[in-house]
């Protein structure tokens, strides 16, 4: 096995693109540590990205936010202007494991590593995040729900690497929430999750919206139905209902230990009812 | 597998060693450089049992790489104390018996130190959230609590 550091994106695509034998990238560690330990993935290189100029910095631009790979989420929490706009993705980003872990994982590795439960991924892809791709034939700009593909699969080809998450600047009149359900009250896996963001005209009703639900399918689910309903409400007993029903009847959920189809499906329109709530809140609506 | 050459710093002076590639800090901490305070209770970053300080961020040892170091700055239990001086976190943990088998206990006072350089006055609350990725397996974590929130008093009066 190798280990390799290098100072630029260009080299790290380079001994990506030409590694022979499964090659793997670094930035937090607390998912390839923990993989490689248990025989699951046996690299024979490991790419190791905190080097690379620019991919520790998170950025204000002139569109957003433009998050590096390699920025650990406790310093993605510590962020104030994005903690303002987005508040719901870096909550999700901050229920990732323990204080230990929270200095050393990324929201890029959470979307990478492609669990159905990862908790930034339903903020993210509700809040219409984008990732930077830097491959062999140069970078795109992709939307965060076509990463993943399966659990633990993604749609990267070999040489590519995500660089950055690229967040949108903020209207007014906007709020972001995110909530998981876990049998206990820190350091536990989703049993599943919701996340939304909306915006809302100067009368307070939704203008647009956009529903995720995590560890309710094989991969993390914009509920494109569930963000339509929303729109032109003001978020009445009657669009929560709509809301919770299509919501519930979105998930493709499996039995498992840490819950049932039925249970799964349940929370996940009670989840995103209260998630709604949140976010409307937060962008100012009553 | 060719050996990875470091140069890092460990509570306060320069260390060199070589290790494999994918050899832990924990394992280079304990294995080769014989500060074995750092114990491995998980090995997955679940028990906190490893924790240090790598460039003032909280982490656990099991889940860094020894290679990862190179030019950091890495602090452990070993530096905690000064001479024969405990730090007052390590003399609350004594006088409060916030131990027994002790397996936890550098890691739950790194982590607790970590806190208290961040937030010197926590309410209870954020001393169990902060410390809940410290796992004990003996005594509870009720006299751990106590030990930190009367060690913070003794800080802010320092």
């Amino acid at each position: 096995m190798r280990y390799i550091r290098p100072l630029s994106i260009e080299d790290a695509v380079g001994e990506l693109a030409k590694a022979v034998g499964p090659a793997a990238i670094l930035a937090g560690g607390s998912d390839l540590l923990v993989r490689m330990k248990g025989g699951f993935i046996e690299p024979e290189l490991i790419v190791d990205i905190k080097r690379i100029d620019g991919l520790g910095d998170i950025t204000e631009t002139a569109e957003g936010f433009r998050i590096g790979a390699a920025v650990p989420c406790a310093v993605l929490g510590e962020n104030k202007a994005v903690r303002k706009a987005w508040p719901g993705v870096v909550e999700a980003a901050n229920l990732i494991g323990s204080k230990q872990v929270q200095g050393r994982c990324t929201i890029t590795g959470n979307l990478c590593n492609a669990s159905p439960a990862a908790d930034s991924v339903p903020a993210l892809v509700a809040a219409g995040a984008k990732a930077v791709v830097a491959g062999p034939s140069g970078k795109r700009t992709i939307a965060v729900e076509t990463v993943p593909t399966g659990p633990g699969r993604t749609s990267l080809a070999k040489g590519e690497i995500i660089e950055a998450i690229l967040l949108d600047k903020r209207p007014e009149h906007a709020g972001d929430a995110y909530l998981r359900f876990i049998p206990r009250t820190e350091m536990d896996i989703a049993v599943v999750s919701a996340g939304v963001n909306l915006t809302l005209d100067e009368h307070g009703a939704i203008k647009t919206a956009r529903v995720a639900l995590g560890a309710a399918a094989p991969t993390v689910l914009l509920v494109e139905e569930a963000g339509q309903v929303l729109v032109g409400s003001k978020l009445d007993e009657a669009t929560l209902e709509r809301l919770a029903k299509i919501c519930s009847g979105a998930c493709r959920p499996i039995d498992d230990k840490r819950g049932t189809i039925e249970f799964r499906r349940k929370v996940a329109g009670v989840l995103a009812r209260r998630v709604a709530a949140i976010a409307y809140k937060r962008a100012g609506g009553k | 597998m060719a050996g990875v050459a470091v140069s890092t710093t460990i509570n306060g002076d320069a260390v060199e060693y070589l290790c494999q590639p994918d050899e832990t800090l924990l394992e280079v901490l304990r294995d080769r450089l014989g500060l074995t305070g750092a114990k491995e209770g998980c090995g997955t970053g679940d028990c906190g049992a490893c924790s240090v300080i790598v460039d003032g961020r909280l982490v656990c040892s099991c889940l860094v790489l020894g290679a990862e170091a190179e030019g950091r700055k890495v602090e452990t239990i070993e530096g905690m104390a000064h001479g024969d001086q405990l730090h007052p976190l390590q003399q609350k943990f004594l006088e409060h018996a916030a131990l027994q088998c002790g397996v936890c206990t550098p890691g739950f006072l790194i982590a607790a130190k970590d806190l208290l350089e961040k937030n010197p006055s926590p309410t209870e609350e954020e001393i169990r959230f902060g410390l809940a990725g410290n796992l004990c397996r003996c005594t509870g974590y009720d006299k751990i609590v106590r030990a930190v929130q009367d060690a913070a008093n003794v800080m802010k009066g320092a």
